[in-house]
């Protein structure tokens, strides 16, 4: 993936340039309004979360475009606290933060393919694909 | 001693104003300055070096004709280069001076005589400082403050703009968010809300969030806790203005927004509102009625 399409998560404000950057190319690739702003959505939680339990991260993006199949991925890197039971944080409502806690499941709804990678002290991976149909 | 040397400066202001206009002039040549008339950089310049003298005349006691100067300066969009680099080449400019005379200065008259001797440069540059210095300060607290102050101007007019709240009829309220909304936004929201509440004694609130880009889980969650706030204070919420495919990705959130009425549009929703409060909207059909007949009227007299 190259680091040009991806936003380092710092700030607030900085989950807005990530949902910019991942709209215009989910335009791209040819999603219709609909889909990108289920894309733009499940962007901002995954931004957010890093904003918010690990402080600092980054979410890249990319276009698949093959003759079979286009699609846009989002992954999600930080290297923040990790999260210790993956199942937990998949339940709708589990929230550390007082939030909804909808954000997590929420993403794999929204989305087609959801994978989580995390380790306790170590970070956490969230690689996220939506098909175009 | 000191007194002597300011006398001298003073009185030479017109031979250190060429040399400093002389000098000045040789840093002005970017776009900025090149956008200028010469007649309007060379009249700056001079109520600039006048400004200096009056400065130094009147020592740091009172607000000094620097400040208005600066002010204007300011407002015209003048670069801050402009006025420190005025300033260090006035330094110069009067140091430069003062050697060039050395050998003409008397001071043997002066109440506190003490011999320099050959060293008397140090001394020089120490009392030029002392008058150059509280200036430069100036003009930079100067121009940095009104700079703080038209942020804060702009992050005040922001803040108003952020959470607005429009009371359109008795007890009926409206908020149109526009715009991404974030954290601090969201608190503005509700405190706006809250506020706008008690003050115009809405009985229905409409949050229209046709504007809004984005309806992530804090969006939505920040909604939630609001239109509860006004519900516990005994008014009702409304959100309107959702989109489809805003509606489609808070389904896909899973986010239960069951406990208060959604509308897709604010017609709508402002139709609910005055259901809400007992009302009703009636057209009058009799006045219709009215002018046309007197439009006819009219065609018939202009026939006669
Ligand atoms: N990147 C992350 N690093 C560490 N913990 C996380 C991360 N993302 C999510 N979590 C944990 O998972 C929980 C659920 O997240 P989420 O479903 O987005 O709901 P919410 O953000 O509303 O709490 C969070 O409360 C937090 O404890
Ligand atoms: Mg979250």
């Amino acid at each position: 993936m190259s680091d040009q399409s991806c936003v380092y998560i710092k700030k607030e404000w900085d989950i807005v340039a990530a949902r910019q950057m991942g709209r215009d190319i989910a335009t791209q690739v040819g999603f219709k309004t609909v889909d990108q702003a289920r894309i733009a959505t499940a962007i901002s939680e995954l931004a957010r979360n890093i904003y918010l339990y690990a402080g600092a991260g980054k979410i890249c993006f990319e276009a698949i475009e093959t003759v079979q199949k286009k699609g846009i991925t989002i992954k999600a890197t930080d290297e923040g606290p990790g999260i210790s039971d993956l199942a937990q944080v998949m339940e709708d409502g589990y929230s550390t933060s007082g939030g909804l806690g909808a954000g997590l499941p929420g993403v794999k709804r929204l989305m087609d393919e959801f994978d989580i990678i995390s380790k306790s002290g170590e970070g956490t991976t969230i690689e996220s694909t939506k098909w175009l149909r | 001693m000191e007194k002597i040397l300011k006398d001298v400066v003073l009185d030479n202001s017109d031979e250190i104003v060429r040399m400093w206009i002389e000098q000045v002039k040789k840093n002005q040549g970017g776009a900025f300055y090149q956008s200028l008339s010469d007649e309007a950089l060379e009249n700056t310049n001079r109520e600039f070096a006048n400004a200096i003298f009056e400065g130094i005349q009147k020592g740091k006691i009172a607000k000094t004709p620097l400040d208005e100067f600066a002010e204007k300066l300011i407002n015209l969009g003048w670069p801050l280069t402009y006025l420190t680099d005025g300033m260090q080449v006035f330094r110069r400019s009067v140091v430069k001076f003062i050697i060039h005379k050395w050998e003409d200065l008397d001071f043997s008259e002066a109440d506190n005589y003490f011999e320099l001797g050959d060293d008397y440069f140090p001394w020089v540059l120490e009392k030029v400082d002392e008058w150059v210095d509280p200036l430069v300060n100036e003009l930079v607290s100067e121009y940095s403050g009104s700079w703080e102050n038209i942020v804060s101007l702009q992050r005040m007019a922001l803040q108003e703009l952020s959470a607005p709240l429009i009371p359109v009829m008795d007890n009926i309220t409206i908020m149109p968010l526009i715009g991404t909304i974030d954290t601090e936004r969201a608190k503005m929201v509700m405190e706006s809300l809250l506020d706008g509440v008690i003050k115009h004694n809405a009985e229905v609130v409409l949050i229209d969030i046709t504007g809004v880009p984005v309806v992530d889980t804090m969006v939505a969650h920040h909604i939630i806790q609001a239109a509860e706030a006004v519900r516990l204070i005994g008014s009702r919420c409304i959100l309107v203005g959702i989109r489809p495919e805003i509606a489609q990705t808070i389904v896909n959130l899973g986010i239960d927004l069951g406990k208060f009425p959604t509308k897709s549009s604010l017609r709508k929703g402002f139709q609910t509102a005055l259901e809400l409060t007992n009302r009703e909207i009636v057209e009058d059909t009799n006045r219709e009625e009215e002018i046309e007949n007197l439009i006819e009227s009219l065609d018939r007299s202009e026939e006669e």
